[in-house]
């Protein structure tokens, strides 16, 4: 190994650490066989039949023996899992088709199929079992074929991920007890891949392009700093992981956010469940500062009845009791369709009828939400505030402030992730109490780059000065207005570094994963008001993303000491 | 032929869990057994050991079923699998 030669790979880095492992590659999506292909030369309907219910039973037994590793949820849905490979009457239907002369792989493809086309139309919960059928008969597939099976690879080291991009289904297998680091060749910083790493905590590079000559097996530097991925790495890649690995703990996060010199930042989590927002108080976030209403959404064929909506949210509100949770309402659209009300045919989604641009298409849905969620905190002691997604005018923030207010919500807010906004943040706020600032699609519409575009991936970074001019023109409509708040919910809150900026620039209130109280609340303890904004003024003129977070990092002694 | 109704009373209905328990508990029985909606054809009722013919079935808390085998010691197995599907997994 020592005397291997050395290579770099230059990536974004879109999670904190350095690790050195190995590669273990994800493997290529199993493509589907040829529709009702025939018999192998050579083979017979008894060897076939034969051969696709051997592999059937070997998906089988892995699965039941993965079941026996696995705990609670996870072993359930792998038990049921060993058990539709081994299913009988799946196997049957698969077998007439052999018997007519079909191919293994064709037969078992086809037979799965029909189940889950069945199960599809079912709708609701057992449409998402549908996955499930369709991952056994991807396995069973890559058994006849003898190739690895899909999703990411089962190993007993602990290993570094190198994928082309993960689907958020990834999320559900990832163990980061087993995975070390995830280095794609794709992704942007606000891709799935760079979320799930973030919400994991596990350092991670996107975008670069040169990994796929990665292979299973080589030694890997990664470091989600400085964005490089280094194959056979030497003494000093091995001293700076050392370094990493011995770094100083992050002090846990005390429940309240301030600066040096007691100027108060209060720290929100962004939750998208009851349970989600449990954890996040356990974790001392000092509100909510984004629910995501999806969860309560997504997956179904058609819209959530009040109660259930209701029961949803109170969820959220009773771990917040006392303390503020800013609902953002329905967020559907471009990479969250919705059956019932969204446009799959748009051809250009991201700049489609999304957000509260459905409400112009299908009115209804979002005064039911309202009613909902006012019911909601009527039942219990959060301060909720509501704001709507996708604003550009100060007419629909003023339309949407109106209709929360009827459904009897006092405080309301839109969020800016559209450039129109941020530029029009004094009229908005002139006919709402707060704004809100999605940095993730307010970067990708700044600069006109999508976001889940590893090619993109530059332009794509908060750090853009274009991007935190925006955020500095929010802050200064919001002055002008009356003072009323500006928050961030997007990633750029989660980034210590840029979070000095964001404050810098006259922000009031961070909201991030739970996982990023600790270190953003570590590194804003050790810096006064009067030096965030000579930062951000700093960052403001830089001439690139990449320099602006250089030179505020440089001058954040405690991003090193954490390991940040 | 022996046949048994049987209520649902998983409150999720024969969703993953509930039927993946149930699945195993038939192919356990020393005979074949068949489900089906109450008030379906015989002739339509489908292997009580698949968990997939099982959540095909779209059955919910509630739902009334039909299961049927023959043979020696039928009676047992219906009441036996019956019990089963009377059990609410969900809780446990």
């Amino acid at each position: 190994m020592s005397h291997a030669i050395q290579q770099v790979f230059a990536g974004v880095g879109v999670s904190a650490g350095r690790v050195i492992g190995p590669v273990l590659r994800m493997p290529d999506p199993i493509a589907a066989p040829a529709d009702g292909a025939p018999l192998p030369p050579g083979a017979s309907v008894e060897t076939e039949t034969q051969r696709l219910a051997d592999a059937a039973a070997q998906v089988a037994a892995q699965l039941k023996e993965r079941a026996a590793h696995a705990t609670g949820n996870a072993q359930a849905v792998l038990k049921a899992t060993a058990l539709m490979a081994a299913d009988r009457s799946l196997l049957k239907s698969a077998t007439k088709l052999v018997a007519s002369g079909t191919c293994a792989e064709s037969a078992i493809w086809e037979a799965a199929d029909a189940v889950a086309t069945q199960l599809t139309a079912l709708g609701g919960y057992m449409a998402e079992r549908a996955t499930d059928v369709l991952d056994v008969r991807a396995r069973i597939v890559a058994t006849l074929r003898g190739v690895p099976a899909p999703g990411i690879p089962d190993a007993n080291e602990p290993f570094v991920l190198a994928a082309v991009d993960l689907a958020p289904a990834d999320t559900a297998t990832l163990d980061p007890a087993k995975v070390l680091a995830l280095v794609t060749s794709d992704g942007g910083p606000q891709s799935h891949t760079a979320i799930i790493a973030r919400s994991l905590g596990l350092p991670a590079i996107v975008a670069a392009g040169q990994s796929t000559e990665l292979a299973d097996g080589d030694l890997v530097f990664v470091d989600g700093i400085d964005g490089r991925v280094v194959r056979n790495p030497g003494s000093a890649e091995i001293a700076l992981a050392t370094a990493y690995a011995s770094r100083e703990q992050v002090p846990e996060f005390s429940g309240t956010g301030e600066l040096a010199d007691g100027h108060l930042v209060p720290l929100l989590a962004n939750v998208g469940s009851g349970s989600d927002a449990q954890a996040a108080a356990a974790a001392g976030a000092q509100g909510v500062g984004l629910l995501r209403t999806e969860f309560c959404f997504l997956n179904r064929d058609k819209e959530p009845s009040h109660e259930e909506q209701v029961e949803a949210y109170g969820a959220v509100f009773e771990a917040f009791a006392g303390a503020k949770v800013v609902v953002r309402t329905l967020d559907a659209g471009a990479d969250k369709p919705l059956p019932f009300l969204t446009d799959a045919s748009e051809p250009n989604p991201a700049l489609g009828v999304r957000g509260y641009r459905t409400d112009g298409a299908t009115p209804g849905v979002l005064a039911r939400q309202l009613a909902a969620i006012a019911q909601a905190a009527a039942d219990h002691e959060a301060e909720v505030w509501v704001m709507a997604p996708m604003i550009s005018t100060p007419a629909e923030a003023a339309n949407f402030a109106q209709l929360a207010t009827e459904a009897g919500l006092r405080t309301t807010g839109v969020m800016i992730e559209v450039p129109s906004a941020a530029l029009l943040a004094e009229p908005i706020l002139g006919t709402c109490d707060f704004v809100s600032i999605g940095t993730n699609d307010l970067t990708q519409y700044t600069m006109a780059a999508d976001r889940q575009l590893g090619a993109l991936a530059e332009l794509n970074d908060p750090w853009q000065p274009a991007v935190l001019q925006l955020v500095a023109a929010s802050c200064r409509g919001a002055q002008n207005a009356g003072g009323k708040p500006v928050g961030v919910c997007g990633e750029a809150a989660a980034d210590p570094a840029l979070a000095v900026v964001l404050v810098g620039l006259g922000v009031a209130t961070l909201s991030m994963n739970k996982r990023a109280l600790a270190p953003v609340a570590a590194v804003l303890r050790t810096i006064n008001l009067s030096r965030a904004r000579s930062l951000a003024e700093r960052a403001l003129a830089a001439p690139s993303a990449v320099e602006a977070r250089a030179l505020v990092r440089a001058e954040l002694p405690e991003l090193e000491r954490y390991g940040l | 032929m022996a046949e048994r109704i049987a209520t649902i009373g998983s409150r999720v209905g024969l969703h993953a869990r509930p039927a993946a328990i149930f699945a195993e508990a038939a192919s356990e029985q020393p005979l074949e057994v068949t489900i089906a909606l109450e008030g379906e054809p015989a002739e339509d009722a489908l292997d009580a050991s698949s968990i997939l013919s099982l959540m095909g079935l779209g059955a919910e808390y509630g739902t009334k079923v039909v299961l049927r085998a023959e043979g020696e010691g039928a009676e047992a197995v219906l009441d036996t699998l019956a019990a089963v599907l009377e059990t609410d997994h969900d809780t446990e």
